[in-house]
């Protein structure tokens, strides 16, 4: 379903150029669940977000559902993030001035949904995340991990393939951090393809896959079921 | 595509997020579109004003003025200077000699002091004819019009303005009073109505005498002006015409007198005002200029503030032209409720002078309502333009990361 061929991506520091990806191939089958793991500057983010359609590598394939995404013009990869794709970002990214549930509709909205079905799709992750009670909060009158089921909600209530999670527990405490990725793992369990960007080591572990990013490459990866690839 | 009523409320909610840089956006807007609709519709009293003021003559009425145009150069002569004059001899020949002529009213005009009893005042003097009221449209309140004969020569009887007779004769009777004009007696035999200004002259404040009296008095031969009123069914350009060449052949074959048609005298002075309600139109357009540079400001500001707001929108699905159209859309709202509270506020102000200056008739023209709304929508579409495509520009990733 998600297949990276030869994926580089450079940026470039004034003269200096940092290879954020450096020829990176990674297959991930539907339903699958990833941790990517690496110290700052591996390259774990920039491969999330070349994952969401949110950057471009500099060369390499990078082909979903058969498609290869990145001869696609912006249009195309816009409505491949409306469809296949949801985030979950470590600073939440909720909008200040809109509810929770408005929050949550934003992507049904941008879609072009309907307010009623809007409505009845928010009730329902409103009612999965449990925050059913928070709905007409905004995000300041929330509290961490709160905010952080209302990205989720958010991230799901357009029922995507893929979820991608960026330190998804990294500005939570402990309990909350743990609600956060049972509700990801019970998502990824209805068959969500999971991929959990996360320097904690014990969130990592609990991940089928775990890859480890160093200088931009997939040094390793550890398969829950197979062993080290 | 996100549904329009969605658009509006998500812009509504961004604006209402920053209620006074909105609010002073909204504001230039109204100051540029009320400013507009107040200086057109002061421009545009103006104009109706001068107008009104040449209204008094009919379509069918020609004003004869010494001086030709063309060899003095510049405006017509204004002072009845010329190197002949136009005297009532010509006059009696011309009435004589066409038959588009109807009605020939002289005109001269001088300043004297007029008094009655013991009370005087220095005041327009005017010499004419019977035919002067009604060329004039001017009315009577009281008595009846002066007689004059064909050759113009009158009695002595003069007709008298309103004020003349509130400041001389107070409360008493005032027809048939005998009056004094400088040397001259006359005996009033009418009271004009009304205040009866035109063209800056105060009717009211006047005396009128036969012509042949008023040349005595003044020592002038000549007419500082003529209306001649051409016969229903003849052509005006071609009675022109008739006119000239006859005036040409009484003065030695010398063309210098100036015939004005008041159709052709509105016309310039329209041309002239209306050029004017533009002018003060496009300083009104300079405001609506500066109002759409801040909103291009305040959009832009709005942009770099909200640059993880576009990385998100981008993230949860928005193509670019989503994200410009709700910048655009934000801006529009800003300048179409900026117009309207600046149509409201213009209009208000109009009708608080016109009530204060009743006398004065202030209504924008309708072209000025019209083009305000649209140049205010233009500029507030232009200016924002840049701004938002900026924000649709923006790559997620790079938005997502920008504080």
């Amino acid at each position: 379903m998600i297949e990276l061929q030869d994926i580089c991506k450079t940026f470039y520091l004034g003269d200096q150029a940092v290879h954020a990806l450096d020829h990176v191939n990674l297959k991930v089958e539907p339903g699958d669940y990833l941790s990517v793991m690496g110290p700052s500057g591996s390259g774990k983010s920039t491969l999330l977000n070349m994952l969401g359609l949110l950057d471009r590598p500099d060369r390499g394939k990078y082909f979903l559902s058969g498609t290869d995404t990145v001869e696609l013009g912006e249009k195309q990869r816009a409505e491949l993030r409306s469809n296949f794709i949801g985030f979950v970002f470590q600073a939440y990214h909720l909008i200040p001035r809109l509810t929770a549930r408005e929050n949550i509709e934003l992507p049904l909205m941008l879609a072009g949904v309907a307010p009623s079905q809007r409505r009845q799709l928010s009730e329902e992750v409103l009612e999965r995340l449990a925050i059913e009670d928070r709905a007409h909060h905004l995000p300041k009158q929330l509290s961490g991990g709160q905010r952080q089921r209302v990205a989720i909600a958010r991230a799901i209530v357009r029922k995507p393939e893929i979820l991608l999670a960026d330190e998804p527990t990294g500005n939570l405490d402990s309990r909350s951090g743990k609600e956060v990725v049972d509700t990801l793992e019970q998502l990824n369990c209805e068959g969500i393809t999971l991929f959990i960007v996360t320097h904690d080591a014990d969130l990592g572990a609990r991940a089928d896959r775990q890859i480890k990013m160093m200088d931009g490459a997939i040094a390793r990866e550890l398969n829950n079921n197979q062993g080290a690839a | 595509m996100i549904r329009v009523m969605d658009i509006i409320h998500y812009s509504w909610q961004a604006l209402s997020r920053h209620r006074f840089r909105s609010s002073m956006a909204l504001l230039s807007m109204a100051l540029g579109v009320a400013s507009v609709v107040v200086l057109t519709a002061l421009g545009e009293g103006a104009r109706r004003f001068v107008l009104g003021e040449f209204a008094f003559l009919g379509k069918d009425i020609l004003v004869m003025l010494p001086g030709k145009k063309e060899t003095t150069g510049g405006m017509p002569p204004l002072t009845g200077t010329a190197s002949r004059d136009i005297t009532l001899q010509d006059l009696e020949l011309l009435v004589r000699r066409t038959a588009a002529i109807k009605d020939v009213a002289p005109l001269i005009i001088g300043s004297a002091e007029v008094s009655y009893l013991q009370r005087s005042r220095e005041i327009l003097v005017m010499g004419s004819n019977s035919a002067f009221l009604e060329l004039r449209q001017l009315r009577l309140a009281q008595g009846r019009n002066i007689e004059t004969v064909e050759t113009f020569s009158g009695s002595d009887e003069c007709i008298i303005g309103q004020k003349v007779r509130t400041e001389l004769f107070g409360g008493k009777a005032a027809i048939g009073s005998w009056l004094r004009v400088a040397s001259y007696r006359c005996r009033v035999v009418g009271i004009l109505e009304g205040r009866g200004d035109a063209m800056g002259m105060d009717l009211s404040d006047t005396v009128i005498l036969p012509v042949s009296q008023a040349q005595q008095l003044f020592n002038s031969p000549g007419m500082f002006r003529v209306l001649i009123r051409i016969r229903p069914g003849y052509d005006i350009p071609s009675a022109k015409t008739r006119i000239t060449e006859l005036m040409k052949e009484l003065h030695q074959g010398e063309e210098d007198i100036t015939l004005v048609s008041p159709d052709s005298l509105l016309a310039a002075f329209d041309e002239i005002l209306v050029a004017m309600t533009l002018g003060v139109g496009a300083i009104g357009v300079i405001s609506l200029l500066v109002a759409g540079i801040l909103i291009m400001n305040v959009t832009l500001i709005s942009v770099s503030q909200r640059n993880a707001e576009i990385g998100l929108l981008k993230a949860l699905g928005a193509r670019s032209s989503d994200v410009q159209q709700l910048f655009l859309v934000e801006a529009l709202m800003i300048t179409a409720i900026g117009t309207l509270v600046g149509l409201a506020a213009g209009l208000a102000l109009i009708l608080l002078v016109a009530t204060l200056l009743p006398g004065m008739s202030f209504s924008p023209p309708p072209w000025a309502l019209v083009s305000a709304v649209l140049v205010a929508l233009l500029f507030g579409l232009l200016f924002s333009w840049a701004p938002a495509k900026r924000a649709s520009a923006l790559l997620p990733i790079n938005a997502l990361q920008k504080k």
